[in-house]
């Protein structure tokens, strides 16, 4: 019987990847390798001021001197910098000016993705930054926000047109010298997102970046800073894909967001790299540094994030609290399938008076994966009344897989409050068999199940993002239950 | 509608149904009776599609096709419901969003459009009232944190909803106080016609005092050894099962 149950899981969750199309587009790339040419060569590029080629120099001399991280609780093949290419552009110089001069066959892939562009501006009133390899295509609503004093564009457009903002903040959260992706990406980013909120500004629209892999042999390192000034609020939603390919491509990025006195920003994630195939055979390797800086009092940061795919995962978005009274939350579901990996989590550094974090993550293991919650709760000394709750579940739907949570508390104030719960549990067979007697058939039951499971955090989501995150929990399944 | 000849099922290599018979039509109520470890309950999980269960010989036939090379789902679909004995419990999804998944796919079998959200919750507020089925409990997750007997009712409530033209109860009378236990079979009874039947798995005459099944089934070792009508449970209320073993020459 039981030989049975793991057969019908396994059945269900060996599925294949649903956005593993590859675009034809005329790429322009640069050949691979890494040295200060190549950094010389993607700031000449970009038009970049002398500025921002010192620090990508700084941080590209430094980074030779790391090491790739070993702590995780990862199986990570060596990885050779020196066979990437550090940047892909998508070839047509001048900037589209309206969707009609957007290269149809790009329009087609974002149409694919389930981004048409034009609806959304039109119905959902999202305002898109998509960045498809390395060079953000298309900007919308950027006219309409600009009327609020609200900026949303490239990092490159940025760099250009708000140097005095970029070299305020860029860096000011994590730092080159952060960790050996963080200095990675800051040698090499192409591009990514900046947006600032103005003071009193509360932004009317969620504001959308769609990130999508394409070209071969490349890497993306994408960099989003995101900058609340006092009493702002905006709320950002992050997606990602990528397409199937047999070797193993690399995302390093960087998330920056630095909030000031009463300013909230309430970031989504909702992760679909490719994860790789059934065996295990190429896939992302999404390695992401993410912060935020709770600067002001009574600022607030959330995180939520759906992690369906990518084949090694290695992030933790994490909040540093240092102003009174602030706040910060994290949300997250983490699906490993077949042979991902993952080991993600959340840091929260209570610094301020006051202070609180929310900690909910939901690992879902399925296949021959290994899922890992690595968290750290930090009371420092001086935070007076800090609060924390950590809940930390996982389910399993496999006999192969594994479920692991590495909680660390490192608490210096007797005032602080930390609470941590944690439950496994697994989908049955008779769930299953019941689910089926009712006429849904297992995959669908899955799909079901592992919604319900991960509702909690799904429904944090906005709307558009919650709906789509919980198609992709049940495609990531297919054929895996057990 | 149902003919079952010679089956045979094991689980985990033990026999336990060692050639069942058994002719259903529409329109009756059959109930099968028997001491424990019979092999009542495997008799309806085999029909319903339990694959713990390995059937070794014999056949199912239902409307002329053959029951047991559809998956669980398929026999859903084509009709078959299973009341079950211990409805289990599924954190974090509705009922109404396992119902509403259930329905869609009954039709979609049939060719037929999903139901409006609107649609759904008026066919669920209806037949909620069969069983007489709080709505707080519609709300809630799967059998979680239900009581036993709502969660016979909740059966129930299910079967309303999906029409099924074959009804297998899996002592369905088990843990109900006499309050639930009229609620359910009012509700069962209500459910009745024509074109569908029932076969109510139980141990007691009790039961059969509200659902008043024409045809009894005594099953005992894996093998129906006795049929009659409605005075052969009275009997069994009577006598017991010695008497039948004693028939049998035990």
């Amino acid at each position: 019987m039981q030989d049975n149950s793991n057969n019908i899981l396994d059945e269900v969750t060996g599925n294949d990847y649903k956005y593993g199309f590859v675009t034809d587009i005329d790429t322009e790339i640069i050949p691979v390798g890494l040295n200060e040419d190549v950094i010389k060569l993607i700031s000449a590029k970009k038009e970049e001021p002398e500025w921002m080629l010192e620090f990508r120099l700084k941080a590209f001399e430094y980074w030779k001197t790391m090491k790739m991280p070993t702590w995780a609780h990862l199986t990570i093949p060596e990885i050779d910098y020196q066979a990437i290419s550090y940047y892909a552009a998508p070839k047509k110089k001048e900037g589209p000016k309206s969707m009609e001069e957007v290269d149809p066959e790009l329009v087609k892939t974002f149409n694919k993705l389930g981004i048409p562009l034009e609806e959304q501006m039109m119905l959902s009133g999202i305002a898109v930054d998509a960045v498809m390899d390395s060079v953000s295509v298309k900007t919308t609503f950027k006219e309409k926000l600009a009327e609020l004093g609200i900026i949303f564009c490239s990092f490159s457009e940025a760099v250009k047109d708000y140097p005095d903002l970029i070299r305020k903040y860029l860096g000011s959260v994590v730092s080159y010298r952060d960790n050996f992706y963080a200095a990675l990406n800051s040698a090499v980013f192409s591009d990514g997102s900046f947006v600032y909120i103005p003071k009193g500004v509360r932004c009317p629209m969620e504001l959308s970046t769609y990130f999508r892999i394409n070209a071969a042999n490349t890497g993306q390192f994408e960099r989003t800073l995101i900058v609340a000034d006092d009493d702002s609020y905006v709320s950002y939603l992050e997606g990602c894909t990528a397409p199937m390919r047999d070797e193993n491509q690399l995302h390093a990025a960087i998330v920056e967001i630095y909030v000031h006195d009463r300013a909230e920003v309430k970031y989504s994630t909702v992760q679909n790299w490719y994860p790789g195939d059934k065996n295990g055979i190429g896939g992302i390797y999404n390695f992401v540094t993410k912060r935020a800086l709770c600067k002001g009092d009574f600022s607030k940061v959330s995180w939520t994030q759906v992690e369906t795919g990518s084949a090694i995962t290695w992030k933790y978005p994490s909040c540093i609290l240092a102003g009174d009274n602030s706040i910060g939350e994290f949300y997250s579901v983490a699906v490993t399938n077949n042979h991902q990996q993952a080991d993600t989590g959340t840091k929260m550094i209570h610094i301020g008076k006051n202070t609180k974090s929310t900690i909910v993550s939901k690992g879902i293991s399925a296949g021959y994966s290994q899922n890992s919650y690595r968290g750290l709760v930090k009371v420092s000394p001086k935070a007076e009344n800090a609060r924390n709750y950590t809940q930390c579940d996982s389910l399993l739907l496999s006999s192969h897989c594994g479920a692991h949570t590495f909680p660390l508390m490192d608490i210096g104030n007797n005032s602080a409050i930390v609470e941590h719960e944690a439950t496994t549990s697994k989908i049955s067979e008779s769930q299953i068999f019941y689910c089926n007697q009712r006429g849904i058939p297992t995959e669908e039951a899955v799909g079901l199940i592992v919604n319900g499971y991960a509702k909690e955090v799904v429904n944090k989501l906005p709307m558009e993002f919650a709906v789509e995150a919980q198609k992709l929990l049940s495609i990531s399944l297919e054929g895996s239950v057990g | 509608m149902l003919e079952i000849k010679n089956l045979h099922a094991n689980i985990n290599g033990k026999e336990i149904l060692k050639g069942i018979d058994l002719v259903v039509r529409p329109g009756e109520v059959h109930a099968i009776m028997g001491p424990n470890g019979a092999g009542k309950s495997t008799l309806s999980s085999v029909l319903a599609g339990n694959p713990a269960f390995t059937v070794t010989e014999g056949e199912v036939n239902f409307y002329g096709k053959d029951l047991l090379t559809m998956l669980p789902e398929q026999r859903s679909w084509e009709g078959v419901f299973l009341g079950f004995q211990y409805p289990v419990e599924i954190p974090g999804v509705s009922m109404v969003n396992f119902m509403r998944a259930a329905i869609n796919e009954h039709r979609k079998y049939k060719g037929e459009s999903p139901l409006s959200a609107s649609d759904f919750l008026r066919l669920m507020r209806e037949k909620r009232e069969v069983v007489e089925l709080d709505n707080k409990l519609a709300n809630r997750s799967v059998n979680e944190g239900f009581s036993g007997g709502e969660k016979k009712r909740n059966e129930i409530f299910q079967m309303a909803m999906l029409e099924p033209r074959l009804s297998i109860l899996d002592e369905t009378d088990s843990g109900l106080d006499i309050d639930a236990l009229r609620i359910v079979s009012e509700g069962v009874n209500k459910l009745k016609s024509n074109d569908n039947a029932t076969i109510v798995i139980t141990h007691y005459q009790r039961l059969l005092d509200y659902i008043k099944p024409e045809f009894i089934h005594v099953l005992y070792k894996g093998r129906i050894v006795k049929s009659g009508g409605p005075e052969l449970a009275l009997e069994l209320e009577e006598k017991g099962y010695d008497w039948i073993k004693k028939e049998l020459g035990e």
